[in-house]
C-alpha cells in the first residue's frame, strides 16, 4: 500500500509535466484569439493601413507581404530540398560527402535566424541591391529560403527513405531508367511527406520575424512589385507594438497568422491523408 | 545437356568489399528450361542470379571479375546498357513488390516507361500479360483497383505478369513463392512450368521439393561455390559431390 502511495508521486509529476504543454498551448491560442477575433472584420482584412502616426486600419498590405515573401521561399526552397534530398538519396551512396551535406543542413537549420537575417542584409539587401531592389519581398523571401531548406530537405529525405526498396527494384528490374523510377514510383509514393515537410518550412516562412525585420523592409504601403519593401503579418505585430502600443492591431494581426497557419496544417492533414489511402487502395 | 544455351558465366567471382561472395563459378544456362539454383543461407545464390541483370549495381562496395556473356557480349562490361539488358532479363523478387497503382498501371508501367502511349496497344499488353500469368480471369473485371488490394499470391503473379509486358527473353526469380501460402505456390509452380515454352527461367529456392517440380536442371551452391550442377534427377538421386548429397538429404541446410 505504501509502494503503491510512492509510485502515484513521480506519476502526477509526469501526469502534470505532460499536460503542461497541451495547458500552455490552449492558454496562448485562447488567449490571442479571445483578443483577436473580435477585431477581424472585413474591413480589417481588406482595409488600408492607419495613416502615420496613428494606430488602427487594416492589413490588407502585410497580408498580401506575408504571401509574396513566403511564396518565393517555398518558389526557391522547395525544388532545392526535394532536388537535394533526391540527390542525396537515390543518386548518391553512403559517402563522406553525404554525411557533410546532411549535417550542413542540420547546422543551418539551427542557426539563429537574426544572424541568417544579417547575412541576407548584407547579401542580398546591401551587396545585390541593383536585382533586388534593397529592402524588398524578393530579400526578404530568398533569406526566408535558407531558413526553409534544410527543414524540407530533412523531411524529404526521410519521407524518400519510407519508400521501399523493392519499388525501385521493381521499376528498374524491367528496364526503366533510374529517373524514370523515381519521376513514376518513388516520388508519388513518398510524396505525402515531402509535402508535409514544405508545409512545416511554410510555417516556419510564415512565422518568422527576425530574419524579416533585416530584409523586407517594413513599408506599410500595398507592394506594387516583388522588389518593393513591405511589411509581413509577423513584423506588423512587431512595429505596431513597439512603435504605437497599438495592442488591437497586434492582436487582429496574431489571430490571422493562427487561424491561417492552422488552416493551412490541417488542410494538409485531410489531403494528404485522402491521398494516402488512395495509394493503399483503401 | 545439349540444348542450346542462353547464359555463359564464366570463372565469376564477386566481393562485398573484402568478403567473397561468389568464387569462381562457372555455368551454362540453358534456353526454354527452368534452372533452379538450391544451397543453405547465404551461399551466393541470390547474388548470383543478380548478376545476371546487374541488380547488384544498387549495392555499396561490389567488385567482380569473370564473364557472364549473354547473346555474345560480356554483361559485366562497364560500357553495358543496363537498361537495355534489364528489358530482356527481368527479375521476380522473393516479396511481391507490386506499385501503388492500379492493376492495370502495373502491367502498363513496363511498356509506358518504354515509350508505348496508344490505349489500345497498352490495353492488348496488358491483357495478354495477364493472361500469360494466370491472373486475367481473377482481375478482368477490376483493373482500375489498387494492386495492393490484391493477395500475395495474386500480387506475385501480377508482377510476373508486370515482367511479362516487357517481353523479356530471360525470367530470374527470387525465392518467388516463399512468402506465399502453398496454394498459392502451386499457383505459381505451375505458371512458371507454362512459362518455360516462351522463356530460360532461374529459379533461386530454399524448397528443394520446388526445385525437383519445376526445374529440369539444379545448381547447388555452398559457401559462394558452385558445388555440382546436373540434371534435377542426377543431383537429387544420384549427387556427386559430398556436400550435395548432404544437403539434399537434409544433413544440413
Amino acid at each position: 500500500m505504501e509502494a503503491k502511495r510512492r509510485e502515484l508521486v513521480p506519476l502526477a509529476l509526469l501526469w502534470g509535466a505532460g499536460i503542461a504543454t497541451l495547458v500552455i498551448l490552449i492558454v496562448i491560442l485562447v488567449y490571442i484569439l479571445a483578443n483577436g477575433l473580435p477585431v477581424i472584420s472585413w474591413q480589417f482584412l481588406t482595409g488600408e493601413p492607419a495613416l502615420w502616426g496613428q494606430t488602427g486600419g487594416g492589413i490588407y498590405s502585410t497580408i498580401v507581404a506575408t504571401l509574396a515573401v513566403t511564396g518565393i521561399s517555398l518558389l526557391v526552397a522547395a525544388p532545392l530540398s526535394v532536388g537535394g534530398a533526391i540527390y542525396l538519396n537515390e543518386y548518391t551512396k553512403e559517402t563522406p560527402l553525404r554525411k557533410v551535406i546532411r549535417q550542413a543542413a542540420e547546422i543551418l537549420a539551427g542557426i539563429p535566424s537574426i544572424i541568417v537575417g544579417l547575412f541576407g542584409f548584407l547579401f542580398f539587401v546591401i551587396y545585390l541591391a541593383p536585382i533586388t531592389g534593397g529592402w524588398s519581398m524578393i530579400s526578404g523571401g530568398l533569406t526566408l529560403a535558407f531558413m526553409v531548406l534544410p527543414i524540407s530537405l530533412r523531411t524529404s529525405e526521410e519521407a524518400l527513405k519510407t519508400v521501399p526498396t523493392e519499388l525501385r527494384e521493381g521499376s528498374l528490374g524491367i528496364g526503366a531508367t533510374r529517373w524514370q523510377s523515381i519521376t513514376t514510383v518513388v516520388l508519388p509514393t513518398a510524396l505525402p511527406g515531402i509535402i508535409t515537410g514544405l508545409i512545416l518550412g511554410v510555417g516556419r516562412a510564415v512565422g518568422e520575424t527576425a530574419a524579416i525585420l533585416l530584409t523586407a523592409g517594413g513599408s506599410l504601403n500595398l507592394i506594387q512589385s516583388l522588389r518593393d519593401p513591405g511589411r509581413p503579418m509577423t513584423l506588423n505585430i512587431y512595429d505596431v507594438l513597439t512603435e504605437y502600443r497599438d495592442t488591437t492591431t497586434a492582436y487582429g494581426t496574431a489571430a490571422v497568422l493562427i487561424i491561417a497557419i492552422l488552416a493551412i496544417t490541417l488542410i494538409t492533414d485531410v489531403l494528404m491523408n485522402n491521398y494516402t489511402k488512395k495509394l493503399k487502395g483503401l | 545437356m545439349n540444348n542450346s544455351i542462353e547464359i555463359s558465366v564464366k570463372n565469376l567471382n564477386l566481393w562485398f568489399g573484402k568478403f567473397q561472395a561468389l568464387k569462381n563459378v562457372s555455368i551454362d544456362i540453358q534456353k526454354n528450361q527452368v534452372t533452379a539454383l538450391i544451397g543453405p543461407s547465404g551461399c551466393g545464390k541470390s547474388t548470383f542470379i543478380k548478376t545476371l541483370d546487374r541488380m547488384n549495381d544498387l549495392v555499396d562496395n561490389v567488385k567482380t571479375t569473370g564473364e557472364v556473356l549473354y547473346q555474345g557480349t560480356n554483361i559485366l562490361d562497364s560500357d553495358t546498357d543496363v537498361v537495355e539488358l534489364r528489358k530482356q532479363i527481368g527479375m521476380v523478387f522473393q516479396k511481391p513488390n507490386p506499385f501503388p497503382k492500379s492493376i492495370f498501371d502495373n502491367v502498363a508501367y513496363g511498356p509506358r516507361v518504354h515509350g508505348v502511349r496508344k490505349k489500345q496497344n497498352l490495353n492488348e499488353v496488358v491483357e495478354r500479360s495477364l493472361k500469360a500469368a494466370a491472373l486475367w480471369e481473377e482481375v478482368k473485371d477490376r483493373l482500375n483497383e489498387s494492386a495492393l488490394r490484391l493477395s500475395g499470391g495474386q500480387q506475385q503473379r501480377l508482377c510476373i505478369a508486370r515482367l511479362l509486358a516487357v517481353e523479356p527473353e530471360v525470367l530470374l526469380m527470387d525465392e518467388p513463392a516463399s512468402a506465399l501460402d502453398p496454394i498459392a505456390t502451386s499457383k505459381i509452380e505451375d505458371l512458371i512450368y507454362e512459362l518455360k515454352k516462351d522463356y530460360t527461367i532461374i529459379i533461386v529456392t530454399h524448397n528443394m521439393q520446388q526445385a525437383a517440380r519445376v526445374a529440369t536442371n539444379t545448381a547447388f551452391f555452398y559457401l559462394g561455390e558452385l558445388v555440382e550442377y546436373a540434371s534435377t534427377i542426377d543431383l537429387f538421386e544420384r549427387p556427386r559431390d559430398k556436400r550435395t548429397e548432404d544437403y539434399v538429404t537434409g544433413k544440413f541446410g
